[in-house]
């Protein structure tokens, strides 16, 4: 039931497939729309690579790879390269992903319309129109009364032309890696029991106006670690008195850049 | 064969043995002792003795069993004993920040002064069930974690336990001490506090009266309320900024002595959040605050509790109202399980009078609408551009 939503999420890029989500061993709102995607593709030879904000130290993913070790019994690493098969909460890794791997992202929202129409009866008829003037109003009147476009994470897509579509919560830093991207992305969004995916190639445009284009963010600093400047840069507040320090948030990265051997 | 729905003392009596009898169970099966269900279903000795307002593990966990379970039941149990009880002072607002800490976190950012402390909680377990719980004890030698040295679990907060860590935390820790970007939070300030079981709440409410009310309020009812605004009906996207569990003193300033004294400890849940808000263009663009407190372990609620407070604020910060968590009087109005349950179960008592006089006045509609059917059409549906023809004689 779940690879046929796949597979039709997969022909149809960017629509949300209904599917009837179970109750996994996580809470919903948890990851229980990646689990069930990663569990329904995983097969006997997979590497799974579990991360959470981009770390894979987290308690959250540390839980769900522990999962799959013991349910599944497949083999998990935490370097990006070495993995078959991606879960992710929030972010995408830093290092390009290839045509060997599929990333399965754990979606809260996979609505985009949400943020302004409640009602998915209304919803899905702008889906069904193409009619996605109204996002772009939204867009419009950020821009016009806070001098920018207040969505800083889950900042919509357009994919392959046709539908409006939540990247689920990643900074919208890691957009661009959407956009032609060599491996396969599968949403997962349980507790609303919708999976949309993304193709291998497909195109992926952030919404814009021609005069006001998208941007992502840019950090001052670097990382206090390894010195990386062209990541997602997780802030460590030091002391009440506002003294911080910045480190990269895709972990396995980092320990890359740092020429750390970390554990398969 | 007439019945009736009287109830006869017999009747009502016989009914309360049957209900016994349901508490009692199989007799063969050896009763609960109230001190097991304080030690072993401690998360609803705290459910109850939060919403019932009344910190009294023991007389909780009685409710809960005289209750058989029925959580909304003991609460009521515990707030009707709560009301007879003499109203001898109002101890010092709580001291969070010097919260002997069992569990924090935050969820702001990975690294926060002070650490995050994981502490017992559900959240990595995975949901299957463990069947070595069938049999009578956990496997596990957990003796090197003994609370307080007297194998006391939760239900006694007399003592710092050894595996609680006395952190020094500030009340305002992370990302809520940075005053650039999150509101200041509101002073004590020196007016009096409301007492929601005194003196009834009145519309539009203060923020004193809805945290009370919040707190009293049942879990499931706001959790929903909650879920609701942060799923559209009422943007609201939160961030825990700090979620504290742990013990904290009471200290009541006792007029004869006319000096604080420690009185004992509460444990305690607080959460607070922090939501981006763009506001009308008054202020600059801001976290502003949600604020839960809970007795005992409850995490849900006290998050719940914050994310309400925080949508109950949106008049205030020129948000539109237009959602139901975002209401005062609705979701003031019916947040309490007591009353809601009262209401609602109400239904069960006779009705047989205003039945009765509903019934005789429907039997009448039903003939008048017959017989409006009865005549051509034409005639009973007035033309549009005819006014009404009102006939009194008739």
């Amino acid at each position: 039931m779940i690879r046929r939503a796949i597979l039709k999420a997969v022909a149809v890029p960017g629509y949300q497939v209904p599917f009837g989500s179970r109750e996994m061993p996580l809470p919903p709102g948890w990851g229980t729309g990646g689990l069930q995607v990663t569990a329904s593709i995983l097969g006997r030879d997979d590497r799974l690579k579990v991360i959470d904000q981009g770390a894979d130290d987290t308690t959250n993913a540390v839980s769900i790879r522990d999962f799959f070790a013991k349910v599944a019994d497949v083999t998990t690493t935490e370097r990006t390269a070495e993995a078959t098969i991606i879960q992710t909460r929030h972010r995408i890794p830093e290092r390009a992903l290839t045509e060997d791997q599929i990333i399965v992202f754990q979606v809260p929202q996979p609505e985009p319309l949400r943020r302004f129409i409640p009602e998915e009866t209304v919803a899905r008829k702008i889906h069904a129109f193409a009619r996605y003037g109204i996002m772009y109003v939204r867009l419009y009147e950020d821009i016009s009364q806070l001098g920018q476009v207040a969505m800083s994470s889950d900042y919509p897509v357009i994919v392959n032309g046709r539908y409006l579509a939540s990247p689920s919560p990643i900074p919208k830093f890691d957009n661009p890696k959407l956009h032609r991207s060599r491996a396969l992305a599968i949403f997962g969004a349980g507790r609303e029991r919708r999976i949309h995916a993304i193709p291998p190639f497909t195109d992926v445009k952030s919404l814009d106006f021609a005069d006001y284009p998208f941007t992502v963010q840019r950090f001052e600093a670097c990382c206090s670690l390894c010195g990386a400047q062209d990541s997602y840069l997780d802030e460590i507040l030091l002391d009440d008195r506002g003294r911080r320090a910045f480190v990269c948030s895709d972990t396995a990265y980092c320990a890359e850049r740092r020429g750390e051997r970390t554990e398969a | 064969m007439i019945t009736s729905i009287k109830g006869g003392e017999a009747a009502i009596a016989a009914s309360h043995r049957l209900l016994a009898k349901r508490r009692r169970g199989n007799p063969a099966v050896a009763d609960i002792g109230v001190n097991q269900i304080r030690e072993q279903l401690s998360l609803a000795v705290d459910r109850v003795m939060s919403e019932g307002s009344l910190y009294d593990p023991a007389l909780a966990a009685l409710a809960i069993k005289q209750a058989e379970g029925d959580l909304t039941e003991a609460i009521y149990l515990l707030r009707a004993f709560r009301t007879t009880l003499a109203r001898f002072g109002y101890a010092e607002p709580i001291d969070t920040a010097a919260m002997v800490v069992r569990r924090r976190i935050a969820t702001t950012h990975k690294d926060v002064p002070g650490g995050q402390l994981l502490g017992p909680t559900y959240d990595y377990t995975h949901r299957i069930l463990d069947v070595a719980l069938l049999g009578e004890a956990g496997s596990d030698d957990l003796s090197d974690l003994v609370d307080g040295g007297d194998g006391t679990n939760e239900g006694d907060s007399s003592d710092p336990a050894p595996d609680a860590v006395a952190l020094a935390l500030t009340r305002d820790c992370g990302v809520l001490a940075r005053a650039d970007l999150v509101e200041e939070p509101r002073s004590d300030g020196e007016e009096k506090v409301a007492d929601i079981t005194r003196d009834p709440v009145v519309f539009p409410s203060r923020r004193d009266e809805r945290l009370q009310a919040l707190a009293r309020g049942d879990e499931g009812f706001l959790m929903g309320l909650c879920y609701s605004s942060m799923r559209g009906y009422g943007r609201n996207h939160p961030f825990v900024a700090e979620l504290r569990y742990g013990d904290a003193a009471v200290v009541l300033t006792i007029p004869e002595l006319d000096i604080p004294v420690g009185i004992g400890t509460l444990r305690v849940t607080e959460c607070q959040t922090v939501h981006l808000t763009t506001g009308d263009g008054s202020l600059p663009p801001r976290y502003t605050r949600g604020y839960g407190l809970v007795f005992g372990h409850g995490e849900r609620k006290a998050l719940s509790m914050a994310i309400v407070d925080r949508s109950l604020r949106s008049a205030e910060l020129g948000e539109r109202v237009a959602y139901p968590a975002q209401d005062d009087e609705f979701v003031l109005s019916h947040s309490d399980s007591v009353a809601a349950s009262g209401l609602v179960q109400h239904l069960k008592l006779p009705h047989y009078v205003d039945f009765q006089a509903e019934m005789q006045m429907l039997d009448q509609m039903r003939a008048e609408h017959a017989a409006r059917r009865e005549k051509p059409s034409s005639e009973t549906i007035p033309e549009l551009d005819r006014t009404p023809e009102v006939d009194c004689a008739d």
